[in-house]
């Protein structure tokens, strides 16, 4: 980085470089999207030479939050920085719209169908289509699945059933 | 205290913060007792969903309450190291899980009052836990939806499973008064930052509440003598038990550590 460059120009260069770290980051229950496809990392700025990351959690009660946090300043002690403070920031709650496309993808490449839309949490509850075979001809199981963050659907066209990103 | 005996803003919060802590760890070890008891898989995980999101609400409670107190207090020692008399909880929510349309019933009742609760906070002038509120009342509106249709399957499913749903109505029904009824801790919270005016909240409640009973074809209580008193430390006898199970290991073992 240039000593000519702005303030604000190196913040946004430094929170590129963590954020491409931490695309390499998996999340430990569904390890096809990275810690960044979740939209958990809010930012990251410098406090005398140390490297801060502000990560917001998903759910008050997954299990992954505390391993997420390790896995993200290990990645980060890997990349060089030798202190790396990981602060939750717990404002604005984590929606689930907050994923990335990219990360839409690899969720239903995976199998498991992502999130359509927050809005159906207070809403009518919007379609959700089969991950394998693309129908929206599809019934919710329960509302509850084999991590907290899903739920588990059948797909009445194909007949398979599937996990589908829980909307919050 | 301040000079008239009104608690002051800062007690105010933090008396405000534990008993929503104790409020979802009591509630979550309520559930957590009842894993590997649940009538079908589905309804397994469902419940171990629910425990684990009140135990990680009431760990984020418990650390707003260390800090708040700073006398190096952990989420650990509320958890563990209190006795019932310093629980705070409501009385319906230490109530026994009984059979599945009892556990049903209690779920059903508190989330609709919590939902509320929450919604408020969410608006409070606290950061913090505004902050915490919000998280969470994404998640409880998820739980009500859930226990919300279950009321409805099983008071409108068979002549057996709707008489048992209304008798675990009836039965909790004396315990659905204490969460509105403020005291001074909830009066100076309102005043101080701007918290929920929790006898307001009753309204609203019986609203919704209502809506979900005329679905399942199931008859509203009728308001008789409320029990009370959770909120102050007077606990029912069920509370004893509870902290015994979950608080032995670092009763027997002070300073356990994993």
């Amino acid at each position: 980085m240039s000593a000519a460059q702005s303030q604000p120009a190196r913040d946004a260069a430094l929170a590129g470089r963590v954020r491409e770290i931490l695309a390499g980051v998996p999340d430990p229950e569904i390890p096809v999207v990275s810690v960044v496809d979740l939209g958990i990392v809010r930012g990251a700025h410098e406090e005398g030479g140390r490297l801060v990351v502000d990560v917001t959690p998903t759910y008050s009660g997954c299990p992954a939050t505390e391993v997420i946090e390790a896995d993200i300043a290990a990645a980060l002690r890997r990349a060089g920085w030798k202190e790396v403070e990981v602060r939750r920031q717990l404002a604005p709650p984590w929606t689930t719209d907050w994923i990335s496309e990219a990360g839409r993808e690899r969720l239903r490449a995976f199998g498991i169908a992502p999130p359509p839309g927050s809005r159906s949490l207070r809403g009518p509850a919007l379609p959700v289509a089969c991950p394998h075979c693309n129908s929206t001809d599809t019934t919710r199981l329960s509302e509850f699945g084999s991590t907290p963050c899903k739920s588990a659907w059948r797909c009445e066209a194909c007949r398979e059933p599937f996990d589908h990103f829980k909307c919050i | 205290m301040d000079r008239d005996g009104a608690p002051t803003p800062d007690q105010a919060l933090l008396g405000t913060v534990l008993r929503l802590g104790d409020n979802a760890l009591i509630l979550g070890q309520r559930l957590a007792e009842a894993m590997t008891h649940g009538p079908e898989l589905e309804e397994e995980l469902a419940n171990a969903n629910f425990a684990l999101d009140y135990v990680g609400q009431a760990r984020m409670f418990y650390a707003y309450a260390a800090e708040l107190e700073g006398g190096g207090r952990d989420e650990d020692y509320y958890a563990f190291r209190r006795d019932g008399h310093e629980f705070r909880n409501l009385l319906l929510v230490e109530q026994p899980n009984g059979h599945f349309g009892d556990l049903t019933a209690r779920q059903f009742l508190f989330e609709q009052f919590y939902l509320l609760q929450l919604e408020a906070l969410a608006r409070c002038a606290d950061e913090r836990l505004a902050a915490i509120a919000a998280r969470a009342e994404k998640e409880i509106r998820y739980h009500l939806r859930h226990a919300s249709q279950w009321v409805v399957r099983l008071g409108d499913g068979t002549e057996e499973s709707h008489r048992r749903m209304q008798a675990s109505l009836d039965d909790l029904w004396r315990f659905t008064g204490e969460p509105f009824a403020a005291d001074d801790v909830d009066a100076a919270f309102a005043a101080h930052f701007g918290g929920p005016d929790l006898p307001a909240l009753r309204e609203p409640w019986r609203e919704r509440v209502a809506a979900v009973l005329a679905e399942a074809t199931l008859t509203m209580p009728a308001d008789e003598w409320m029990d009370g008193g959770g909120r102050q430390g007077r606990h029912s006898e069920h509370l004893g038990y509870l902290l015994a199970e979950m608080q032995f290991l670092q009763r027997a073992y002070l300073d356990a550590r994993w």
